[in-house]
């Protein structure tokens, strides 16, 4: 078993973000990292959302916002961000208002990463007729980086089509979040890892974003794997967390617990209530954060 | 296009130029490399090109025919001599199985029992649904609820051959979003699931891997044009949605510099109206479902909805090697709209006695146009243009008929409503 009370050794490994997860380490826990999208139920109610997600009801939330960029095509989402996404995208959300959610999330003091599939990267700026991917790659770290942004998580983006956004990242010192899966092999896991800054995100299940009923015994085997490849880097472990009691179980061997259909459900169950209350959310968010204090 | 020939393009990533790639989830990454090592281990297997070849001609029926077309090539072309490569003659009605026995016997030896698919306007689906039949493998295939109601006719064949079909109601419920589900369903069930993907498009290794199945079209029509006719054409013409049949027609003319290459896009209701499908045309460079090719999008790089009378071509993409081909001026692309399309139909099948999918009547139409541009150039020069006809025209005649009376019969000599 990995001590996880040990510090991490290489401080160039962890960025910006992986310096707030090596804080929570201090404190004897796990980190814990909420995903709304920015957008739904519109702009400034996701904004509001998120910063509820840094407060619960007690001033005490997530450590992490990840902010993630509504796309026409989200290949690794399931039903509920489906969801969000296509009602955001149907009123107007524009990649921009993800610097107006990061500046937001900053000012609370969270760590604001983004999510974000990789055409909206490439096209930032371009208005349509992109020809110079690399620039608009530039612009968006450029962007991100003056709005107090951590880095990127990239869904459909892996080390090996990354050099645009390799050059951008270390330019405005940006932490890389790459995803690895049960399905990945030692080597790419290792290759994975030596490209990420800040924490490398492990796919608990195979499959799409969406709480499920239990996490499953994959989670612990492939951030074992993690470690033993990478042990400098933290671990963070999300897909299908939805209560606290999970959250407090991936805590208790992951560096990060990472928690995104259960949050926007809750915003789509208080949408279809006609309230647009936060109470739930905020519930929700005090549930996971003692789920993750109570864990080890 | 000495890279394309050689085989230096695509790179060991999967890259054509800029465009190309593997833009997935890391979860897939593995089960493309095995999909990668398997293909590539195929192509030196006498054995696997033995199986492959016997079921082309044994239970595909190939050779595939090349009929000429001299009533339309007279009467519609100016008398540029039309040639037809008879795609639709192919057992389950298009160039799409030439693709699914290849990639049904790589299933077979990755030891998968489980193929999905994704489909626009169905053969695709038909023909995954068939070789499943065939094989004995599961079978999901994706396809979107516009299109589960435009085509109706394959919805029922599938779920005869056993398939199940489920329709996307997603975004705007047609390919793109089918191949969505498609890649939600394979990122879940990867381990025992093979995505049988059916367009040249996608994540490396699928453009390569789907090209080398359909150059079987342009292999046996090199060779019946330099046994029958002595020459090889001016000029090969296909459609292109997603882009399988264009390049599998092209395939082996791309180191012939003297044979032009056209394929024809779904231009709808015209490019300038923003109403189509023309990802060359009317797109720019983006990344779409696994690779960086021209995409159908708005200013920030969402995708746009593609909008075609021919639900094969209803697809705001296309595969990376068009894109590459385009790019570098080897192969040119240009759109044909709806009307133009659906005239085309018209004119074959009264000229010919053969009914061409909506798909490939864009094909037609568009051999149409270039016949005429190339005698008003060179009047002394016969031209010889080859067509591929990828597909058969039974699964349209509902569009058909609907189309054709609302917008009232077609002058089969001009080509004009009346």
């Amino acid at each position: 078993m990995t001590d996880l009370t040990r510090p991490f050794d290489d401080e160039s490994r962890l960025g910006v973000s992986g310096r707030m997860v090596a804080a929570c380490r201090a404190e004897n826990r796990a980190a814990l990292v909420g995903y709304l999208p920015v957008g739904y139920p519109d702009v400034p109610g996701s904004i509001a959302a998120m910063v509820a997600l840094t407060q619960g009801t007690q001033g005490r939330g997530v450590d992490a916002v990840e902010i993630g960029m509504p796309y026409s095509d989200p290949m690794m989402d399931g039903l509920a961000i489906q969801h969000a996404d296509t009602r955001a995208i149907e009123r107007g959300v524009r990649t921009h208002d993800v610097f107006s959610a990061v500046e937001a999330v900053a000012a609370t003091g969270a760590t604001p990463l983004v999510m974000i599939y990789y055409n909206l990267v490439e096209h930032y700026g371009a208005r349509g007729r992109s020809t110079d991917p690399a620039a608009s790659v530039r612009a968006f770290a450029r962007d991100l980086a003056n709005a107090g942004g951590a880095g990127l998580i990239t869904p459909d983006l892996t080390p090996d089509d990354a050099e645009f956004w390799t050059a951008a990242s270390d330019e405005f010192g940006l932490d890389r979040i790459y995803l690895v899966a049960p399905s990945s092999t030692d080597e790419r896991v290792a290759r994975t890892a030596s490209a990420c800054r800040g924490w490398i995100y492990s796919t608990s299940v195979m499959g799409v974003t969406g709480a499920r009923a239990q996490t499953s015994d994959a989670a612990p085997r492939l951030v074992a794997r993690v470690r033993s490849l990478a042990p400098d880097l933290p671990v963070g472990v999300g897909l299908g967390i939805s209560n606290g009691t999970q959250a407090g179980q991936i805590g208790a061997f992951a560096d990060l617990a990472i928690v995104g259909s259960a949050l926007v459900k809750e915003l789509i169950a208080a949408e279809d209530s006609g309230t647009n209350s936060l109470d739930g959310l905020r519930a929700l968010v005090d549930d996971l954060a003692a789920g993750v204090r109570n864990s080890r | 296009m000495s890279e394309i020939v050689s085989g230096a393009l695509p790179d060991a990533l999967g890259h054509y130029g800029p465009f190309g790639g593997r833009f997935v989830p890391e979860a897939l990454m593995a089960a493309l490399q095995e999909l990668s090592e398997a293909f590539e281990a195929s192509r030196n297997d006498p054995e696997f090109a033995a199986e492959l070849a016997d079921l082309q001609v044994n239970y595909a029926g190939r050779p595939s025919p090349i009929s000429e077309a001299r009533n339309f090539g007279e009467r519609c072309c100016g008398g540029a001599r039309i040639l037809l490569k008879r795609e639709d003659l192919n057992h389950t009605g298009s160039h799409k199985i030439n693709n699914v026995l290849g990639q049904g016997l790589l299933t077979r030896r990755m030891g998968k029992k489980r193929v999905i698919a994704e489909t626009g306007a169905g053969q695709h689906g038909v023909a995954t649904a068939t070789i499943a039949a065939l094989m004995g493998f599961e079978c999901r295939v994706y396809m979107g609820r516009v299109d589960t109601d435009r085509q109706a006719l394959n919805v029922a064949r599938m779920q005869l051959l056993g398939a199940e079909v489920v329709a996307v109601e997603a975004g705007s419920a047609t390919l793109k979003d089918a191949m969505n589900e498609a890649m939600r369903d394979w990122v879940t069930n990867v381990d025992t699931t093979h995505y049988l993907i059916g367009s040249a498009s996608g994540p490396y290794p699928f453009p390569k891997m789907v090209k080398q199945f359909q150059s079987v079209i342009s292999a046996e029509s090199r060779a019946q044009m330099l046994d029958r006719f002595g020459v090889l054409p001016d000029a090969v013409c296909a459609c292109v949605g997603g882009g399988s049949n264009a390049i599998g027609s092209f395939a082996e003319y791309i180191g012939d510099d003297d044979v032009a290459l056209y394929g024809f896009e779904a231009g709808g209701s015209g490019v300038e109206t923003g109403e189509h499908a023309a990802s060359i045309n009317g797109g720019s460079v983006g990344v779409l479902h696994g690779t960086r090719t021209f995409v159908l999008q708005d200013d920030d790089g969402q995708t746009v909805e593609s909008h075609s009378i021919s639900a094969g071509l209803d697809y705001p993409g296309v595969g990376p090697e068009h894109a590459y081909l385009a790019q570098t001026g080897r192969a040119h692309y240009e759109p044909v709209n709806d009307d133009e399309a659906m005239t085309a139909l018209d004119q074959l099948t009264r000229c010919e006695g053969i009914m061409p999918a909506i798909e490939s009547a864009h094909a037609i139409a568009g051999a149409r146009r270039l016949a005429l541009r190339m005698l008003a150039e060179r009047p002394d020069h016969r031209p010889t243009i080859l067509v591929t006809v990828s597909g058969r025209g039974d699964k349209d005649a509902d569009t058909a008929m609907r189309y054709f009376g609302v917008h009232g019969d077609v002058d089969a000599t001009t080509g004009r409503m009346s």
